[in-house]
C-alpha cells in the first residue's frame, strides 16, 4: 500500500488549463498517475490534454469519479478552491499555491474540521507514490518504490533525502511535502499515523524545520503510538532569529522554535536525529538496517 | 511587514482605540512645535525604529520642558539606537515620536497572534503588562491569559469579557476592555495582520483604558488586498540587499559569515547553511534563488551575495525540480563572464537536466570546484578555505 495517493486514486485539477497545471499534470500521467479531468471555471465543456474540463469541482466528481484534487489557482483563489473540492467530497486535497494569506487558510482550517478531508500543503510540492500517483510539481524519476515514508515541510530538501536514500537503495512507499506555511492543512502527526497504518511502510524519515511545534508534537505522539522506527531532521540550526528564511512559517518567535531545541526534544522523544543534513540517507540506511 | 509605532497607533485610533495625542517629528523644531500644540506639562519622545525593547535602549525620553523635548529629540534623530533586538551595530532613528505623558495607574498586556498550535487567531492577555510577555509566560504562566477565536464566530463578546475578568479587571472596566478587544480584532482581520500588541494597555486616571505602545506586523501574502498598509512599509528599516534582491524575485537574507550561499528552496538553503556550520564554517547569507530560475536570475543572485564583502567562497547548491540545471549552468558561465569574480566557486547540481548542466561547466574553463553531493560540497568548501588561508 502507500498513504493517502494510491494507483487507484482519480485525480482532477484544479486551475487545470494554466500553463504550470498543464505542465505539471502530464508529467504526473507521464508516470503512472490517473488524471480524469480538471476544473477551470468558465471553461467547462472544452477539452484539456485529452481530458475534460469543468466549471465546477462538483460536476467534475459527478462525471469522473474523482476523489483527489491538485490545486494550481493562484494564491488569492487558493482558499475557495480548497472549500470547493472539500464540499464537493474530494478526500485527498493537494495545495500547491505558495502565498495564500494567513488568514485565508484559518478559515479553511475551520470549514474542513467537520469533513473528513486530508489538505495537503499548502506551499507544498506535493504527494508522490512513486510509480503510482503523483499530484504536485516534484520531480518523479528521482523517487523510487520502496519501504520507507518521508515528510517534510520543505520541497528541495525532501528531493535531496530522497536522493541520498536512491544513492543508498532505499526507495519511498509514499513521500509527503505538508508544506511551509504556519497554517497547513495536514501536520506531521497525522502523516505519521497514516504511516503507521500502513502496512507496506517500514520506518519513516521526517524533515522539518524552524518555527512552530509540530515535529515536537510529532515526536511525542510517535513515542506513544508508534511501532516503526523515526528518523529526523531540522533545519535551521544556523538561521537568525525573528527572520522569516524563505517559508512564511520558517521563522523563531521564540526559544522552543529554534532548531537544536526541537532536534534535542526530538531525540529524547526516541527519534534518530541527523545533526548534518548531508547523512539523512546514511542515517536512515543505519538506523533501519 | 512591520510598521512604526506611530502608523500602528494612528490605524487603532480609526478603530477607536485610545491612545495618547501626539504625532511624528522629523527635527528639532518639528518636535517642539508639535509638544507645544499638543500642551501639557510632561510629553514622551520615542525613538521610531521597527525593533523591539527601545525603552531598554535608551530610545524613549520623559520631557519635562520644551527645551527638554529639543534636547532628547535632537539627541535621539541619528544616533544609532540598540536594543535586545536591533544587534550591535544598532538601527539609525530617522524621526521620534512625540506624545503628551499620562498618568498611569496600572499596565496590562493585550495581544493577538495567529497561534500555530490551535492554527486560530488567539488573544493573549495579562495583568503584568509593561513585559516581555515570553518572560512573563516563562515564569509565571497563570498570568498569561490564552483565548483562542472560532473563525466562523469571530471574536465573541462573552470571550471578551471572560478575558478581562481574569486579568482582574472589575465593573465597568470589563465592558470598556471588551470593546477595545473588539476594536483590536476588527483590526487584526479586516488589515490581514499576524500580530497585534497593546503593552502597556494602561489604566489611566479616569479608569479609561489607553494603548501607550503597540505593535503589529502583517501578512505579506495579504497586502496585494490592503494598500493603505502597503503604504505604510518604510524600506529604510530593511537592509538594501535584501530590498534589491526581492525586486529581483530572489529570497536574501544577511549573516555574518564568510561563505556566500546560492540555493533554489528555502528548506536546502537552510539545509546548505547547516551543513557548512556542521563542517566548521560560517554562513555569509540565505539565498533561495525560487523556482524557475533563468541565467538572469543567477547572475542577479552572484551580484547580490558579492555585495557583502566578507564573502570570500561561493557555494552554489541546486536541487533542480522545476528547475532545470542546464540553466542554472548557463547562468553561472554568464555570470563569471560578465562579473569580476575573484572568489572560489563550488557548485554542486541535481535534479532536472543535471546530465548537461555538468558538460556546461567544463566547456566554459572557468574554474568552478564541482561536488557531487551535499556532504562533498561542505567538505570541499572548508577544504578550500583552508588551504588560501
Amino acid at each position: 500500500m502507500s498513504v493517502f495517493v494510491h494507483k487507484e486514486s482519480r485525480v482532477i485539477i484544479q486551475g487545470f488549463t494554466g500553463q504550470h497545471a498543464t505542465f505539471h499534470a502530464e508529467e504526473s500521467m507521464q508516470n503512472g498517475t490517473t488524471v480524469v479531468g480538471g476544473v477551470t471555471p468558465g471553461k467547462g465543456g472544452q477539452e484539456h490534454l485529452g481530458l475534460p474540463v469543468f466549471d465546477t469541482v462538483h460536476q467534475a466528481v459527478a462525471e469522473t469519479g474523482a476523489d483527489v484534487s491538485g490545486i494550481f489557482v493562484p494564491p488569492p483563489f487558493a482558499a475557495d478552491a480548497i472549500m470547493e473540492a472539500l464540499e464537493a467530497g474530494i478526500g485527498v486535497v493537494v495545495v500547491i499555491a505558495d502565498g495564500i494569506p494567513v488568514q485565508d487558510m484559518v478559515k479553511v482550517k475551520r470549514y474542513a474540521a467537520d469533513k473528513k478531508a486530508i489538505i495537503i500543503g499548502p506551499n507544498t510540492p506535493g504527494i508522490i507514490t512513486p510509480d503510482a500517483c503523483k499530484v504536485g510539481i516534484m520531480p518523479s524519476h528521482i523517487y523510487t518504490p520502496g519501504r520507507i515514508g518521508v515528510v517534510s515541510r520543505s520541497g528541495t530538501l525532501n528531493y535531496e533525502a530522497v536522493q541520498q536514500m536512491s544513492e543508498l537503495g532505499m526507495g519511498q512507499t509514499t513521500s509527503v511535502g505538508i508544506g511551509g506555511d504556519p497554517v497547513n492543512g495536514t501536520d506531521f502527526v497525522t502523516v505519521l499515523r497514516a504511516f503507521e497504518d500502513d502496512p507496506e511502510t517500514e520506518a519513516v524519515i521526517m524533515i522539518g524545520e524552524i518555527g512552530g511545534p509540530q515535529e515536537v508534537d510529532a515526536a511525542r505522539w510517535a513515542k506513544e503510538n508508534m511501532s516503526k522506527p523515526v528518523v529526523g531532521f531540522v533545519a535551521g540550526v544556523s538561521a537568525p532569529p525573528g527572520r522569516r528564511m524563505g517559508h512564511a512559517g520558517a521563522i523563531i518567535s521564540g526559544e522552543s522554535d529554534t532548531a537544536n531545541a526541537k532536534m534535542d526534544l526530538m531525540e529524547e522523544l526516541g527519534v534518530h536525529v541527523v545533526r548534518n543534513p548531508a547523512l539523512i540517507g546514511a542515517t536512515a540506511k543505519r538506523v533501519f538496517t | 511587514m512591520n510598521i512604526h509605532e506611530y502608523q500602528t497607533k494612528e490605524l487603532l485610533r480609526g478603530y477607536g482605540v485610545a491612545v495618547p495625542d501626539g504625532r511624528v517629528a522629523h527635527n528639532v523644531d518639528n518636535a517642539a512645535t508639535i509638544a507645544e500644540e499638543l500642551g501639557g506639562e510632561r510629553w514622551v519622545v520615542k525613538a521610531q525604529i521597527h525593533a523591539g525593547g527601545r525603552g531598554k535602549g535608551g530610545g524613549v525620553k520623559v520631557a519635562s520642558s520644551l527645551d527638554e523635548v529639543r534636547q532628547f529629540t535632537d539627541e535621539l534623530i541619528g544616533m544609532q539606537l540598540v536594543t535586545p533586538q536591533t544587534g550591535t551595530e544598532g538601527r539609525l532613528v530617522q524621526r521620534v515620536l512625540v506624545e503628551q505623558a499620562c498618568d498611569i495607574k496600572k499596565e496590562y498586556y493585550l495581544g493577538m497572534v495567529i497561534d500555530r498550535a490551535t492554527q486560530r487567531i488567539t488573544v493573549i492577555a495579562s495583568a503584568s503588562g509593561g513585559m516581555n510577555i515570553e518572560e512573563v509566560a516563562k515564569s509565571d504562566p497563570d498570568r498569561v491569559i490564552r483565548e483562542p477565536v472560532d473563525p466562523a464566530i469571530g471574536l465573541a463578546g462573552f470571550q471578551c469579557r471572560k478575558i478581562a475578568a481574569r486579568i482582574g479587571l472589575r465593573g465597568k472596566q470589563i465592558n470598556e476592555a471588551a470593546k477595545l478587544m473588539q476594536a483590536l480584532y476588527k483590526c487584526f482581520r479586516e488589515k490581514d495582520a499576524l500580530l497585534a500588541e497593546i503593552n502597556p494597555l494602561a489604566e489611566v486616571n479616569d479608569g479609561k483604558f489607553m494603548a501607550l505602545d503597540a505593535k503589529m506586523s502583517f501578512d505579506s501574502n495579504a497586502m496585494y488586498r490592503r494598500p493603505t498598509i502597503t503604504e505604510l512599509r518604510d524600506f529604510d528599516e530593511e537592509d538594501t540587499k535584501e530590498v534589491e534582491a526581492s525586486a529581483h524575485g530572489l529570497n536574501y537574507i544577511a549573516l555574518d559569515g564568510n561563505v556566500g550561499c546560492i540555493v533554489n528552496g528555502a528548506g536546502l538553503a537552510m539545509a546548505t547553511m547547516d551543513a557548512i556550520s556542521f563542517h566548521g564554517g560560517k554562513p555569509a547569507n540565505f539565498l533561495d534563488v525560487g523556482g524557475g530560475a533563468s541565467p538572469e536570475k543567477v547572475g542577479n543572485a552572484f551580484r547580490i551575495v558579492l555585495q557583502d564583502p566578507n564573502v570570500k567562497i561561493i557555494l552554489v547548491n541546486i536541487f533542480a525540480g522545476i528547475n532545470r540545471c542546464d540553466w542554472i549552468a548557463e547562468g553561472l558561465v554568464q555570470a563569471m563572464r560578465d562579473q569580476d569574480i575573484n572568489v572560489p566557486i563550488v557548485v554542486r547540481l541535481a535534479g532536472t537536466n543535471v546530465e548537461k548542466g555538468g558538460p556546461i561547466l567544463d566547456a566554459s574553463g572557468f574554474p568552478f570546484i564541482m561536488a557531487d553531493n551535499l556532504d562533498d560540497a561542505a567538505t570541499k568548501v572548508m577544504a578550500t578555505l583552508e588551504a588560501s588561508a
